[in-house]
């Protein structure tokens, strides 16, 4: 997600505008939630202290962690072309590497178990559900999520525009052109999707609408669009204009 | 999800090693362990990661079958010229089963292994069930068993299994070939999954220190008549709630070998002997598709929820040997 710099109608010190500029969502959210803890826990401080002995031995007895640690062990992962080195328990999902540790924000968490396609991901070109693998079974793989489409979708750096700005993928231009979206919450996922279903189609892979298996080409019909795309739930109900999105797309690059 | 170690195996023996540590589990596409594992039904202590075994392979055999790697992704299988040109039953399984972000993820040897979507087991909040905590009693048998079992139950479970895929693997004689610490065998399909009996926690025959390696597929002799009819509550991405693999041999429009499997129906991959053998030596008629269909039903046994299943499968049956017959 880019940020989005405030309007300001008023001489404003450059610094200061600078600062505003990288608040994001997401930092504020982080540094409201940290200030609500140390406000909680000043709390319980504060009742602490009245505690009797008794009261104070089994409170901190049910605070102790439970038997269930791991040390964490050091991972590497190849995002977007880049490489990042970690360290993290084995538990941690793909999904949770790219949003907590490496705060690539893009790829959505919607229901965390493999039923919304939100988190939806490519792995060496694949699709996949990032909420249902471990992060540290992607070493030494490319993986590509929605921040780094537009890039992956330029050859050469000079597709980039003079702002630096990355040319949208293909895909990204259609969402907008056909209104693919209205939250835009599982739109990260729909797009890595797209991605995935527009390369399987194209290498004639059947699907559960495809009337004759045994044909090696796919009939690139609406009817197959959302069978393929069907991995992809959205709450806001933009399906026909998902469907048309892909469609263009689809048409375009055959 | 519970903390958990993680090892990666590098080659079979050492995965047989690995998996002798108490609380251990195989981990391949993971797409129905970890789901399991957020849920609090898995809880394995050491999760052995397979990926790296040399078991992706899709190959025709000297004899004219294929053996298919149990590490071979549900899509790779599915898209795989001599699957659909020789076993499209099993193609058309695969690709109505989950979405297509999970088939690239999970395994057949994973699918194979896939437990029972049974809401009283998929959710830890209700004390009974079987399946997760033996003893503790079946909340299907009296609670909302609509996606339950019509055939082969046990008063201990009433649990159907979830797989489209071990549904074809029935209908195409496939064998199961495991490795394990006395070395290897081969399990007939038929014998891998298990009904509930006494002992629903156990769906399979494979033992806990055993690893799936391969799935041999004799020489196909149902690739012109097949047919994976799956029905469900919405047109995609969804469990059956009953299906029908249907296949057989036509010699001048007679039936002659013929498998007629049904999926969401019991704890395992039902096979209708009874509508086989209505069947076998008949011609192709309307009739014979209907009698097909009785019979198959033979045996059926609803509880409060999923008497509509009956009607269902009966039908279901009768449709896919029409759609393998090419009658439209």
């Amino acid at each position: 997600m880019s940020e989005k710099k405030t309007a300001v109608s008023s001489p404003i010190d450059k610094q200061e505008l600078m600062t505003w500029s990288r608040v994001t969502r997401r930092t504020f959210l982080c540094s409201t939630a940290a200030i609500m803890a140390f406000v909680g826990a000043a709390g319980r401080l504060r009742a602490a202290t009245s505690m009797t002995e008794d009261q104070r031995a089994m409170a901190s007895a049910a605070a102790q962690p439970v038997a269930n640690y791991v040390a964490p062990v050091p991972m590497t992962l190849q995002v977007n072309g880049q490489q990042h080195e970690f360290l993290a328990e084995p538990r941690l999902t793909l999904l949770d590497a790219l949003r907590e540790t490496l705060h690539l924000t893009g790829t959505k968490k919607g229901c965390d178990r493999g039923q919304c396609g939100a988190c939806t991901v490519l792995v060496d070109g694949r699709r996949i559900n990032a909420c249902l693998t471990l992060a540290i079974m992607h070493q030494g793989q490319n993986i590509t999520s929605i921040e780094g489409l537009a890039q992956t979708s330029s050859a050469t750096p000079t597709a980039l525009n003079i702002a630096q700005q990355p040319v949208l993928h293909p895909l990204q231009a259609a969402f907008i052109e056909h209104d693919a979206f209205q939250c835009g919450y599982c739109t990260p996922g729909q797009l890595c999707s797209a991605v995935g279903a527009i390369q399987e189609m194209r290498d004639g892979m059947p699907s559960a609408v495809t009337q004759d298996v045994k044909a090696t080409q796919t009939t690139f019909s609406d009817a197959e669009i959302r069978e393929r795309m069907s991995g992809n739930i959205c709450r806001c109900g933009a399906y026909p204009n998902i469907v048309a999105a892909v469609r263009t797309v689809l048409i375009k690059s055959t | 999800m519970n903390s958990f170690s993680y090892q990666r195996a590098g080659d079979v023996a050492s995965a047989l090693q690995q998996i002798r540590e108490p609380g251990a589990k195989f981990i391949g596409g993971g797409s129905n362990l970890l789901d399991l594992m957020k849920g609090g039904i898995e809880r394995p202590v050491l999760l052995i990661d397979i990926n790296q075994l040399p078991l992706s392979d899709i190959t025709v055999r000297p004899d004219g079958g294929l053996r298919i790697g149990a590490l071979a992704r549900n899509s790779d299988v599915a898209a795989h010229p001599v699957v659909r040109g020789s076993y499209p039953l099993l193609t058309q399984a695969l690709v109505s089963g989950a979405s297509p972000q999970l088939r690239n993820m999970a395994t057949v040897g994973g699918n194979l292994l896939q437990r029972t979507r049974c809401g009283y087991f998929y959710d830890t909040a209700f004390d009974a069930c079987n399946k997760r905590a033996p003893g503790s009693g079946c909340a299907a048998l009296d609670g909302q068993n609509r996606n339950h079992a019509i055939f082969g139950a046990s008063p201990q479970c009433i649990a159907v299994n979830p797989s489209d895929m071990s549904v074809a693997l029935n209908a195409l004689d496939a064998v199961v070939n495991v490795e394990g610490p006395n070395g290897a065998r081969s399990i007939a399909i038929a014998d891998f999954h298990r009904l509930a009996g006494d002992t629903p926690e156990r769906d399979t025959n494979l033992a806990p220190d055993e690893l799936i390696v391969s799935v041999d597929l004799p020489r196909s002799r149902f690739s012109d008549h097949a047919h994976y009819l799956k029905v469900r509550d919405r047109a995609s991405y969804a469990f059956a709630l009953v299906s029908a693999a249907t296949a057989f041999e036509l010699d001048g429009g007679v039936v002659r070998d013929v498998r007629i499997v049904l999926g969401g129906v019991a704890h395992k991959p039902w096979r209708a002997h009874a509508a086989e053998a209505a069947l076998r030596g008949q011609p192709l008629t309307a009739d014979t598709r209907a009698e097909a269909g009785r019979m198959a039903m033979s045996g059926a046994r609803p509880y409060a929820h999923n008497g509509f299943k009956v009607e269902l499968t009966r039908r279901a049956v009768e449709r896919s040997l029409a759609l393998a017959g090419g009658v439209q």
